[in-house]
């Protein structure tokens, strides 16, 4: 029954997507296709939940007559997919609600709004997908359909090279995937999910596999050094889109792996869990430090989406490592504390999206050296996006801190791993997390501090006004599913229960029953936490400080200009930017990671000229590997040219000659 | 009832002394430099005459600027509730570990930068950018240093670490050498002590966290001032509480067990204060951007405390 809701919803989506393309122009198309989309989330969710909650996410499959033809089109829901389900469809509600009133600012609606439901079925049916080919298929549908909405604004030149480069990107990743589900579906073609988890693979296919689904499910996640495109796509979309493809679809590529790699190969190794550790360390540090270099906030965002799949894939490399010497409760830690993670990555990151997109709306920029004071004039949206930075800045009592913290208690449990590597790896791991996490803090301080607190840097944001109801409600409603999850943690553990068993056939202990509604990830003596109290305690302190104060002490209050050690300056351009905010950080970590370096020039003394500061950094990895690759690629078409222009005669030699070829690999094969 | 009774007890008495052990620090450091310095209640009067003042705030500022210094002070007012002072295992002690404590003084210091960024003044940006740059590198090294804690003890709950650190169990490890010396760096740069900020200072182009909170004034700068001394006395207990958990009494202790714990306590207190005031007037305040080796050879400490715990149980 739920994968018929599902597949129903599916079709719904796309019907919407063909009424999108007819009355994309018109006002009452944009909140069709908006509230049609909503409204088939709402169900999917609702459907989804009950699967996992109430039937404990048993698995319930259809094949329906459609693709290639011995195989069918097969489709699944365990509870896994179901996870990935709500997260998928909870985005996408909230981002359908969101464009019911965002939409209106849109000038291209009818490059959109054909798109997004088609986006959301999409993304949709990689996590029902039951067998290689429709996976395939519906990640390329899903790929295509979100470049369709990369390119919405295609004349700006920075959007088009975005959309290129995630063309390319996304193209490659999907071929790679093709060649490892090649792999696993062995020589006899055993496209099926069931057939690739029944079959015994020969000892190589795991590591060419696995390094096949790292470029393609981490190209599309964003792993070092395959996240280039990221940070260029994700915000040339609409506000709405951009939330949908960080908070979503890189969810969706983290589903493909896991499904992959814990379902189907199903042979965990350490040395892949340390892979993957490193690959996620690696990524959680350079994601943050580019998003503190950033002053265009949407790619900030973008940045900051690669710094949370480092800590995904961090926490499914300990769940590897610790599967694969068989330590079932802690790899059950590990995998629920990724999960945690991937939702309330979800839920912070759109929020902030949404609240960029306000932001965009209404100042029409994304720089926000440009802006400042916007929490006068969006007093609402400036609360919303304060919660979303406390909740992504890891701190108690939003939801943020409780994924990090679940994460730390697996690294703790790591030191009864026997083998060399994980034991030096797990530790420096560890400290590369806290280090980004910390780095996190700072990034995010930044963004709302130069965006929306202190006065305005130009005029833009001075006639700024806040944003219509919808999207504020959609904002406020993600904002209170971060506090609620980081208060009520336990229930989330428990619903994510049933989807750890189905991977790894153990679970983390159940939370309800623990009084208070702590958590308590192995026992009590051993670490215990819990938000709820911890969010009591901290609102109780500080409105008894505030009324002690204001009874018996003073309540007078006088507003002057600022003190400034005597010093005010009048000119807004005298405040920290965000280049500025940044300028300690770069000093003592870009000097290594991005070559940055830093030039003062002064005029000579006498001279009227301005003092200059230049400050140069570089992208090492795009640097290091993307330009010699595109450089080496144009010199091979170049080269290649020349077969364009050949005689009849030469091209008849050439396809003799390739037969001749061909005829003597297969006379030669063993 | 009892056990909420001792609760009650902690959370008063961490506010109670919060003040004298600034001014503690401060006396001592007036009679090593030669000057009679004021009483050691001053920090007391200060507060109270703060309280009592009106608020001055900036035009330009918003509610956050108002909200913040009663959020830092709740923030860190719970924290510090929750580190054993004088008993371990009080009743809401599980409600964070050691971890989320650190995590609330983050919250506590991202709602400061945030304020002092709020007006819009260059003194704000500078103290909010520098600030973060120091919590960048000190909140890690004080992660590495609960590894290190946590591994040796089994547990990040500060009650169960604290009862493991008494008993014999523990003999002398390298390792907590190494997380010693971390957290003792951490400290002295979390709380904008010298060598990392001046506590006292005047000079605008210095400040850190004096930087931050120029703007305040009144009731909410008493709430700051309160918080930060509050932030001094929970690093204090939490040394003591870890590295000297002597005299600490049990779950459920007789109150004679308690009184003990509460004067060997303040002994440690006390024997803090002054190793923090003779450290400080020995010592010379470093650039800004030395901070960062400093702070970077607390987290290497840290690291290879955990590293060592990694490769051997017993090191």
């Amino acid at each position: 029954m739920p994968v018929q809701i599902a597949l129903w919803s599916v079709a719904a989506l796309l019907a919407t997507a063909i009424v999108g393309v007819a009355r994309a122009r018109a006002a009452a198309g944009r909140v069709l296709v908006y509230g049609t989309s909503l409204a088939v989330c709402g169900v999917t969710i609702l459907s989804a939940l009950i699967h996992l909650l109430a039937a404990g996410g048993e698995a319930a499959t259809l094949a329906l007559p459609l693709g290639i033809p011995w195989i069918g089109a097969r489709f699944r829901i365990d509870a896994l997919a179901a996870f990935f389900l709500v997260v998928v469809n909870l985005g996408g509600a909230a981002a359908s609600l969101y464009g019911i009133g965002y939409g209106r600012h849109e000038e291209a609606p009818q490059r959109v709004l054909p798109f997004f439901p088609a986006f959301l079925a999409g993304m949709n049916l990689v996590v029902l997908a039951d067998d290689a080919f429709t996976f395939l298929l519906s990640w390329e549908f899903m790929s295509l359909a979100s470049w369709a909405l990369v390119m919405a604004h295609h004349r700006d030149a920075e959007n088009a090279r975005a959309g290129y480069i995630y063309l390319v990107m996304a193209s490659f990743g999907t071929l790679a995937l093709l060649l490892a589900f090649g792999l696993l579906a062995g020589a006899d073609g055993g496209y099926t999910f069931a057939a690739m988890r029944a079959a015994t693979h020969a000892p190589w296919v795991m590591p060419l596999a696995l390094a096949l689904l790292l470029l393609g499910a981490g190209s599309k996640a964003g792993l070092v050094p395959l996240h280039v495109w990221l940070p260029l796509a994700h915000p040339a979309a609409p506000s709405h889109v951009s939330a949908l493809m960080s908070g979503v679809m890189t969810k969706v590529a983290v589903y493909g792996f896991i499904r992959v790699v814990f379902d189907l190969i199903a042979a965990p190794s350490w040395w892949a869990g340390m892979l993957l550790l490193f690959l996620g360390g690696a990524t959680a540090l350079l994601g943050i430090l580019h998003a503190l270099m950033e002053r265009d906030f949407k790619r900030l965002l973008a940045y900051s989406t690669i710094e949370n799949i480092g800590v995904i894939f961090v926490n499914l490399g300990l769940a590897l490592a610790f599967q694969a010497n068989g330590f079932a409760a802690a790899a059950a830690l590990a995998l629920t504390a990724a999960l945690f993670h991937a939702l309330n990555h979800s839920l912070f990151k759109s929020l902030l999206f949404f609240g960029a997109g306000a932001v965009l709306s209404a100042t029409g920029t994304r720089d926000m050296d440009r802006l400042g004071g916007l929490i006068h004039r969006m007093p609402a949206t400036g609360f919303a996006f304060l919660v979303g930075c406390v909740a992504i800045s890891a701190l108690p009592p939003l939801n943020g801190f409780v994924s990090e913290w679940l994460t730390f208690q697996a690294i703790l449990l790591s030191p009864g791993l026997p083998q060399w590597g994980l034991k030096v790896m797990v530790p420096a791991v560890g400290a590369v997390l806290a280090l980004s996490a910390a780095l996190v803090a700072a990034c995010f301080v930044k963004a709302f501090g130069v965006t929306f607190l202190g006065r305005a840097r130009s005029e833009v944001c001075s006639a700024a006004c806040e944003v219509d109801r919808i999207p504020l409600i959609a904002m406020g409603l993600f904002a209170t599913l971060c506090l609620l999850l980081g208060i009520l943690p336990g229930l989330v553990i428990d619903a994510l229960a049933p989807s750890v068993a189905s991977v790894l056939g153990a679970r983390m202990p159940v939370q309800m029953h623990v009084p208070w509604l702590s958590i308590v990830p192995i026992a009590e003596s051993r670490s215990s936490y819990n938000g709820l109290l911890l969010f009591a305690f901290i609102a109780v302190s500080a409105v008894l400080a505030m009324l002690v104060i204001h009874r018996f002490a003073s309540r007078a209050l006088r507003r002057a200009p600022p003190w400034d050690c005597g010093y005010p300056d009048a000119n807004p351009a005298t405040q920290y930017t965000a280049v500025s905010f940044a300028q300690p950080v770069r000093r003592v970590f870009g000097t290594v990671v991005f070559r940055a370096c830093e030039q003062v020039r002064m005029p000579p003394p006498g001279s009227l000229a301005p003092a200059r500061l230049d400050v140069a950094q570089r992208d090492l990895v795009w640097d290091g590997l993307y330009a010699p690759l595109a450089r080496a690629i144009g010199v091979a078409s170049q080269r290649l040219n020349v077969l364009q222009f050949l005689t009849i005669r030469r091209y008849l030699s050439l396809v003799f000659l390739a037969l001749v070829g061909l005829l003597l690999v297969l006379a030669l094969w063993p | 009832m009892l056990d909420l009774l001792v609760q009650g007890a902690q959370m008063a008495l961490v506010l109670l002394l919060a003040p004298l052990l600034t001014g503690i620090v401060r006396k001592v450091k007036a009679r090593l430099l030669r000057r009679r310095g004021p009483s050691v209640i001053q920090p007391y009067r200060d507060l109270l005459r703060l309280a009592r003042k009106e608020a001055v705030i900036a035009e330009g500022a918003s509610w956050l600027f108002r909200v913040a210094p009663y959020l830092i002070f709740a923030a860190t007012w719970v924290a510090a509730a929750l580190v054993p002072t004088f008993a371990i295992g009080l009743t809401f002690s599980w409600t964070a570990d050691l971890i989320a404590i650190i995590a609330l003084l983050g919250s506590a210091r991202f709602f400061l930068a945030l304020a002092g960024m709020d007006v819009g003044t260059s003194f704000g940006g500078i103290g909010a950018s520098r600030e973060m740059l120091i919590a960048s590198l000190a909140e890690p090294a004080m992660l590495v240093v609960v590894f290190t804690v946590a591994l040796v003890a089994g547990s990040t709950q500060l009650s169960t670490i604290a009862a493991f650190m008494v008993s014999p169990g523990v003999g002398l490890r390298v390792s907590l050498g190494l997380a010693l010396i971390g957290l003792v760096m951490v400290a002295i740069a979390e709380n904008a002590r010298i060598p990392v900020d001046n506590p006292a200072t005047h000079l605008e182009l210095t400040m850190v966290h004096e930087a931050m909170v120029l703007e305040y004034s009144g009731r909410h700068l008493a709430m700051i001032e309160f918080a930060a001394s509050l932030k001094l006395l929970l690093y204090l207990s939490l040394i003591a509480c870890l590295f000297a958990p002597w005299g600490l009494a049990g779950a459920g202790a007789s109150a004679t067990a308690c009184a003990i714990g509460l004067a060997t306590y303040l002994g440690k207190l006390l024997v803090g204060a002054v190793a923090l005031a003779l450290f400080e007037t020995s010592i010379a305040k470093m650039r800004v951007f030395r901070v960062p080796d400093f702070l970077g050879a607390a987290l290497m400490l840290g690291l290879l405390g955990t590293l060592l715990l990694f490769v051997s149980r017993s090191l």
